[in-house]
């Protein structure tokens, strides 16, 4: 048996092994940790010998994972020892034993600069090594300079320099300010020459950090990176000593690989052509071979080859700048795409497990490149029988490809594979599992029913695994989509009658575990969704309010304290929809309110004591509890839930970079915008319930953060905290049912004139003195705007005290926009000044605003709006109010835009051509072409122009590939007049675009075409937190982006029709 | 980026920690729970890769011993999977045909040559010679401090040549 060298410490490692047990184990440590303390309290007895068996001790204990207190000065100590033994011990045990915020730590920065500029070599490493470990912010500030000398210093030698090199990219990880890029880059680039392999090795790790924050700086490594990598993999020029199983050093070829990836694109013809001809040497000339290491190693390089040519050629599709002799080999190169797929497809199914998880990973991050899709789904089959693999990683990596390739066409088969593998699959997946499966369904669902069976189907099967969110944004779904309520209250009184939940419901009751958890949030939404559409199927047989109360009420019993609340708002709205009125069911309801009045539970007390008092309110019932009102669209929370998974990497990867800026290109001018979950609160048909979030607000005032279930908040004094977004989605469904507290007591207060103690308290916890222009506003000004522009109603501003929605109607060249200005809260806002700061082509005329606006009430404004000639300016609204000490003022654009005065037309062949050749050149047709377009499909171009109204005129065009639309703009100065529009679109290249515009009138021609040209280049949103009272920029604000939008004489010419 | 390595036996006895990212005691303690949870119940026909809380655990099982890196989600599985190789090489190299035994009894040794493979969770030398080289100067300069002998950078600049 080969000993420690030290015998006392070998003998304290068989004693702690010959220990039976866990308990005798820390006894002896115990028993170690108490002498090795007397030892050091006299610490002048101990010779050096001692002390570094000491402390190796102690470390040994502390890997073992017991706390170890003390000793940690003399293991710093020892790093200022003069010899070698001693310090090699402190530094490593440190190293270890500390971790980089530890206070002693400090005490060791001067020893250990010292160390790295003194002279003495072994110093330098021990020291450097102990830096690259684990330095921290301060160390990266003191010793940054010292370490980059010593990385170019012609006298230090290897060992030295690729141990700087690493310290420094520690250093750099903990703050990148030290490394100042002026001077550095050159140096850099000067390392990458370097011939020594471990120099070199070390120099790459430390690129790959530097470029992934900043590739710019660092162009002139590029050449550099490509050169290094024909070196090894073509030329094969390398110590022999460097060469792993007869491969030169995979790990250099993979680290330059991987900061090739940074670099968004290489221009040089030739350097991109080198690189390409490397890559595809080792695409092709990659074996299988049997022995393990040299096949991993060889695929270590073939993987990091084939992300970086998925890097390369993924951003061909998005199209940045490349020379026309690059284009010229793109040609090959996607040829190579193609090889690279071809390889994945036959990496899935191979038997060495390794391989098939990394085919599936690597498909997965292919799936970026627009165009491989549907190579990818031919694999479909083969990735399904993955989902069903032995081994649990291979099984995530399928769910995430089929998740990542989904699509309209594939969506349904997806889905119910998955659904199906939910029954089986182990518990570790099962919300992951759930999770991607509601976000499919939601985005790709082919009809909404089968949405519906799905969701219901994944919350039975999944169970307890399903998270709330699920069944929030069922509930979302169903609201905000009537053809589907009927259809929904027949599953939810389905799954309620069903035999299975008496089963369970039966063994609950005698007591016997489990009780199914699946059953409270199928419980909870079938009472939901039954409360609030149940009436819709009240000509059907069964289904009398009566009939729906008896099913669910039969469950009460057995159901779960967090699901009585909800079935209460169930019963009240049952209540409410009986007419004629039921008065043996009524006193049936009311038995139960009484009995729930002495609940011990907060939040069913409230609900009871306050429903019994409303349902004696009679017709003030029927207002309150009316229906719930739609959902303003926004992200799912579903998908936001998937998104958050965010690690703390060491750096950002890649792909994930490519990842955002694909994201950003391909924002969609649709109502779905993202808009960060801070929901609209207050909605416009609530008129009558002017307080549904009266204590909410002033959380939200308080916090900042999204407002939350007034409900809640009161009853439940819970800090705010992630859940406030999941808070936020269920403030829709909830907001008659959930807060009856808020809802409900103001409605004591205006039925009854009693004294409200909810609000009062609320109010009493205003911030009083909020410093001035401190109002934020509540979700994202921009898209709101952005989403006017498309619908005539929703909420064009909010902040913790007003909501300025609208409601326009368009004719003509006539608009009446309704302003309602509704005050959340309990004191009144003054000075309400609105001021319309109307475009020169717009005559607008505001109605009276009231100077005063009165707690919680809403006032409308009208607007009268008529266009006099064609134009893309947009009007302003000057909005200013004071709310206590605080004055308030904000400009908001107005969505009367030049969209809103078109009136889409269907033309015909006939009507058309005429049409088109009779307006022939400019400038009454122009025509563009325009680049830096969204990557869109056709039909999202298609849906993007009807959203405008620009009809789209199938067919009329005989190339699929295009597109024409008609329409009819009105203004005063040109009456009514004809638009045609034709769309040409590359499918080769989604970013680049043709479109000729034609109508009667040369301004409308020009401003039309620059309206849609702005719909269609990305639109860069507007940062998410505005700073306070920055309003949108007036007019000019939505960008046009000319030069992405030069017209190509070339085309001009062309004419095609 | 290699965040941690461990060396955890079959029975899920820790025989080596190194942590390149800060982790309390206390998290320390909790990943290695936890790992050993998931990484010593898998079966021997599965791939070596573990999704862990968003990041991936590269293992290998060495006779009694599991050898575990835990890096990024995007970084290189492979290449990771023959460092550890290339360690396991290099220990064998030195102790002669390593086994669980060798490394309890000289864990610090186990650290040394850690130290001269990997530096801030990268890979600072893939020459297994030179690894060696530089073990055997570092052993060297310790032997001959301890006999006292003759000045001590005369015996690196030998050695390390």
């Amino acid at each position: 048996m080969a000993l420690s060298g030290m015998r006392g410490l070998s003998v304290f490692i068989s004693d702690v092994r010959n220990c039976q047990n866990k308990e005798q184990e820390r006894l002896r440590v115990d028993k170690e940790l108490g002498n090795v303390r007397t030892r050091f309290k006299n610490e002048k007895g101990l010779t050096p010998y001692e002390k570094k068996k000491y402390v190796w001790k102690m470390l040994y204990i502390y890997m073992l994972g017991y706390d170890v207190d003390f000793g940690h000065m003399e293991a710093v100590s020892l790093i200022s020892a003069p010899k070698y033994p001693e310090k090699q011990v402190g530094y490593i045990v440190t190293s270890c034993l500390l971790n980089e915020n530890h206070d002693f730590l400090r005490l060791a920065i001067n020893t250990v600069r010292n160390d790295i500029i003194g002279r003495n070599e072994t110093f330098q490493c021990l020291a450097l090594t102990m830096v690259g470990n684990i330095g921290g912010r301060e160390f990266a500030e003191s010793l940054a300079p010292d370490v980059q000398k010593l990385i170019i210093s012609s006298s230090c030698r290897p060992l030295v320099r690729k141990k700087a090199a690493l310290c420094l990219l520690r250093l750099y990880r903990k703050n990148p300010d030290v490394v100042n890029v002026d001077g550095w880059a050159d140096r850099m680039a000067q390392l990458l020459d370097e011939r020594d392999l471990g120099v070199l090795t070390s120099s790459m790790s430390l690129l790959v950090a530097l470029v992934a924050n900043n590739h710019e700086a660092y162009w002139s490594c590029l050449p550099k990176c490509v050169k290094t990598l024909e070196r090894l993999a073509r030329n094969q020029d390398i110590p022999q000593e460097y060469t792993y199983y007869g491969i030169p050093s995979p790990w250099l070829q993979v680290k330059t690989m991987r900061a090739l990836q940074y670099f968004p694109t290489i221009e040089d013809p030739n350097t991109r052509r080198s690189l390409f001809e490397v890559l595809q040497r080792i695409l092709m000339g990659t074996d299988v071979v049997k022995n393990v290491n040299k096949n991993n190693a060889s695929h270590a390089v073939l993987f990091e080859a084939l992300a970086l040519v998925n890097m390369l050629l993924c951003l061909v599709g998005i199209g940045t700048g490349l020379s026309p002799q690059t284009v010229m080999h793109l040609d090959a190169e996607k040829e190579m795409m193609s090889q690279c797929v071809a390889l994945l497809g036959k990496f899935i199914a191979v038997r060495e497990p390794n391989i098939r998880y990394l085919g599936l990973e690597n498909m997965t991050r292919m799936l970026m490149v627009t165009d491989v899709q549907d190579i990818i789904k031919r694999h479909q089959a083969q990735i399904i029988t993955s989902l069903k693999d032995p081994d649990i990683s291979i099984r995530r990596r399928a769910l995430d490809l089929l998740y990542g390739m989904c699509d309209v066409s594939n969506a349904k088969d997806i889905v119910e594979e998955i659904l199906q593998y939910l029954s089986t699959a182990e518990f570790a997946m099962r919300e992951e599992l759930s999770l991607k499966a509601a976000i499919l369904a939601e985005k790709f669902a082919p009809d909404l029913s089968w949405y519906v069976d799905v969701i219901l189907q994944l919350i039975d099967k999944a169970g307890d695994f399903v998270s709330d969110d699920i069944w929030f944004r069922v509930v979302q779904f169903v609201t905000n989509n009537e053809d589907l309520q009927p259809y929904a209250a027949v599953k939810a009184k389905e799954y309620l009658d069903k035999p299975a939940i008496h089963e369970t419901m039966v063994k609950f009751q005698n007591g016997l575990p489990p009780f199914s958890f699946n059953i409270p949030a199928m419980f909870k939404v079938s009472a939901y969704i039954l409360g609030e559409f149940g009436h819709l199927l009240s000509r059907r047989p069964g289904c009398s309010p009566k009939e729906l109360f008896s099913i669910i009420h039969d469950k009460l019993p057995t159901v779960s304290t967090s699901t009585i609340p909800i079935l209460l708002s169930t019963y009240a709205k049952i209540l409410m929809h009986s007419q004629p009125p039921d008065p043996e069911l009524q006193n049936q309801i009311w038995a139960i309110f009484s009995k729930y009045e002495s609940c011990i539970d907060v939040e069913i007390q409230q609900r009871a004591a306050e429903y019994f008092a409303l349902s004696r309110k009679g017709a003030a019932l029927m207002d309150i509890l009316a229906e719930m009102p739609k959902f303003p669209e926004r992200q799912s929370s579903l998908i936001k839930k998937a998104e958050d998974t965010e690690v703390d990497t060491a750096e950002q990867s890649a792909i994930k970079l490519r990842a955002q800026q694909q994201v950003s290109n391909a924002l969609v001018v649709t109502d779905q915008r993202p808009a960060n979950g801070t929901p609209l609160v207050g909605q416009l048909s609530l008129v009558k319930v002017p307080s549904m979030n009266n204590n909410t607000d002033v959380n939200s005032a308080d916090r900042g953060l999204s407002p939350e279930n007034g409900a809640l908040t009161t009853v439940d004094p819970q800090p705010p905290s992630a859940d406030a977004d999941l808070l936020g989605d269920l403030l829709g469904p909830l907001a008659i049912e959930g807060p009856p507290t808020s809802a409900v007591q103001s409605q004591h207060n205006i039925v009854s004139g009693l004294e409200s103690d909810g609000v009062v308290e609320a109010a009493a916890i205003v911030p009083v003195d909020e410093p001035q222009n401190s109002v934020q506003p509540i979700g994202n000004t921009a898209e709101r705007f952005n989403a006017l522009c498309l619908k005539d109603s929703g909420v064009l501003y909010e902040n913790p005290h007003i909501q300025i929605g609208i409601k326009a109607e368009w004719r003509l060249h006539h608009g009446r926009l309704v302003l309602f200005l509704g005050n959340k809260n309990t004191t009144p806002l003054v000075s309400v000044q609105a001021i319309i700061l109307p475009p020169a082509h717009l005559k607008m005329e505001l109605s009276l605003v009231p100077e005063i606006i009165p707690p919680r009430a809403q006032v409308q404004c009208p607007l009268e709006v008529v266009n006099l000639h064609p134009s893309r300016d947009v009007a302003v609204l000057d909005f200013s109010y004071k709310f206590g000490n605080n004055a308030v003022n904000v400009k908001l654009r107005l969505p009367a835009v030049l969209s809103k005065f078109l009136q889409p037309i269907s033309v015909s062949v006939e009507e058309f051509f005429p049409q088109w050749r009779l307006l022939s050149g400019p400038p009454l047709k122009l025509q563009e072409v325009v680049r830096g377009v969204k990557p869109l499909p056709l039909m999202e171009v298609a849906n993007l122009l009807n959203s405008f109204r620009l009809n789209v005129c199938p067919g009329l065009d005989p190339n699929p590939n295009n597109l024409v639309a008609s329409t009819t703009f009105s203004s005063e100065s040109t009456q009514a007049l004809l638009c045609l529009i034709r769309i040409e679109t590359d499918p080769a290249d989604r970013t680049q675009l043709r479109m000729t515009i034609a109508s009667g009138d040369p301004t409308l021609t020009f401003e039309l075409k620059e309206f849609i040209k702005e719909q269609l280049v990305s639109i860069p949103t507007a940062p998410r937190p505005q700073p306070p009272q920055v309003p949108p920029a007036p007019p000019v604000a939505q960008p046009t982006s000319s030069a992405a939008a030069l017209s190509d004489p070339g085309a001009l010419l062309a004419g095609l029709l | 980026m290699i965040h941690f390595v461990l060396l955890i036996s079959r029975q899920g006895k820790v025989r080596l920690t190194k942590w390149y990212s800060p982790y309390s005691q206390k998290e320390r303690n909790k990943v290695i729970r936890e790992l050993s949870g998931v990484i010593l119940t898998r079966g021997p026909k599965l791939c070596n890769f573990v999704e862990w809380r968003g990041y991936k655990v590269v293992y290998k099982r060495y006779a009694s011993l599991y050898f575990c890196m835990c890096i990024d989600q995007d970084d290189n599985e492979l290449e990771v999977l023959e460092i550890i190789h290339h360690y396991v090489e290099i220990l064998d190299r030195y102790f002669g045909s390593v086994c669980e035994l060798d490394l309890i009894f000289n864990f610090h040794k186990a650290y040394y040559i850690l130290d001269e493979l990997l530096i801030a969770g990268e890979l600072q030398e893939s020459s297994k010679k030179t690894v060696a080289r530089l073990i055997a100067a570092q052993d060297a300069l310790v032997e001959t401090a301890k006999e006292q002998a003759s000045s001590i950078s005369n015996i690196i600049a030998q050695a390390t040549k």
